[in-house]
């Protein structure tokens, strides 16, 4: 009844009353499943820790965010886009991706295999990643608090 | 199981919880229901100045959990209506001298000749609003439309469901209009849209209702007032009585402004 109104009137979607929104929905976010932002970037940092163990990926293309539908159902998604290797990783090859392109492992590496193949890599890259092309690894988890 | 237990809480302290339990007290008598008022705020006691009957107080909630008065003695019987009565808090002691087991034996008892025990919760999420919850049948979440009382609303809410005392209903006190209007503050829709929680009333910012504290007379007995009638409105439908929002309610602004318009000003 209200929004109609307001639509109606034209009630401006300014102001602070929409910053207090806005903030409101980021604190119960973290509240409602009891994981403050410094924390929240702390597992980021620990769950990219364990990827890069196993696949080489694109760091600087790397989102992981929280949604939440209401108070009983958030969750993680996250994207993070997977850099083609042509030669399978052994052990020691991902101790050097480690060592060596511990700042920009994706590019670093993704050219040293194949530098020629950097559009087919793009494709590689997507097809790898997911089944909608966007690159998503999702990751639910469902609060029951 | 005869009486309901209506528990008034909110989790941030100052939005309005004494305040709401006086008024839906008076309104419920006024509608002609048989009422007990609670103050479980131990050691921070105020429903009985909200409500005018400080100066009647003679036993507490703890002399009543403790044995050393009857349940009858301390209740104290309103100024004005025969069938709503005040249990007050203690005052010298703390939360930890009544458990919610006693309150549930305490509502137990008033249930069997009363329609509605309601009890005013403390603030926070601690003994004392455990106390105020355990017995309760319905909860009433008082918040008002600014950031702190509806995120603590909403922790309280979780603890309420946790508790399986949910979903309850919320009260969106003081909520002022032309700010809303100008975007300056959440409307009622946004407060929902936050909390998804059915809202049960939407009480207008009011100066009234400082006068009715001021004076010990709840603004519900001030028929000018629309907080008052908002308060009104929310008894009612705890009765389970279908009462559309007043206009008056949601947008005052406008209806002033038209009323203006049509009185050519």
């Amino acid at each position: 009844m209200t929004s109609l109104l307001n639509r109606l009137f034209g009630r401006p979607r300014k102001g602070s009353g929409k910053t207090a929104k806005d903030r409101l929905r980021f604190v119960l976010q973290h509240d409602r499943i009891n994981l403050p932002p410094e924390r929240l970037e702390e597992m980021k940092r620990d769950i990219l820790a364990v990827i890069v163990k196993y696949v080489v990926i694109d760091k600087d293309r790397v989102e992981i965010a929280l949604e939440q539908r209401d108070r009983n159902h958030s969750k993680l998604v996250a994207q993070i886009p997977v850099v083609k290797q042509t030669v399978p990783p052994s052990p020691e090859t991902i101790m050097d991706s480690h060592e060596n392109n511990s700042d920009r492992p994706a590019d670093e590496t993704a050219g040293s295999v194949d530098e020629g193949k950097s559009a087919d890599d793009d494709a590689e890259d997507a097809a790898a990643t997911s089944d909608d092309g966007k690159g998503a690894d999702e990751e639910e988890k469902e609060n029951k608090n | 199981m005869g009486g309901k237990v209506v528990t008034v809480t909110s989790g941030k302290g100052g939005v309005g919880k004494t305040t709401a339990t006086a008024n839906l007290g008076i309104s419920l008598a006024n509608l002609g229901k048989k009422v007990v008022v609670i103050d479980a705020d131990i050691g921070l006691r105020n429903l009985d100045v909200i409500m005018g009957l400080e100066n009647r107080i003679v036993y507490d909630l703890v002399d009543v959990v403790e044995g050393r008065a009857k349940l009858r003695q301390a209740m104290i019987k309103h100024k004005k209506f025969e069938d709503l009565f005040l249990i007050p808090a203690a005052q010298t002691r703390d939360k930890m001298a009544v458990s919610p087991k006693d309150m549930v034996e305490l509502t137990d008892k008033l249930r069997e000749d009363h329609d509605y025990v309601i009890i005013d919760s403390p603030a926070g999420i601690e003994r004392g609003f455990r106390n105020a919850l355990e017995p309760a049948d319905e909860v009433l979440i008082v918040t008002n439309p600014e950031v702190s009382a509806v995120r603590d609303a909403d922790r309280i809410i979780g603890l309420i469901e946790a508790a399986d005392k949910g979903p309850g209903r919320l009260i969106i006190n003081r909520l002022k209009t032309e700010m809303v209007n100008k975007g300056e503050m959440l409307s009622a829709d946004d407060v929902f849209d936050i909390l998804s929680l059915e809202i049960i009333g939407i009480i207008p910012e009011d100066e009234s209702v400082l006068s009715a504290s001021n004076s010990g007379v709840p603004v519900t007995l001030n028929e000018g007032s629309r907080a008052g009638m908002a308060f009104t409105n929310v008894a009612r439908r705890i009765t389970g009585e279908d009462v559309p929002f007043m206009n008056l309610e949601e947008n005052p602004g406008f209806f002033k402004r038209l009323m203006r318009f049509l009185d050519g000003r």
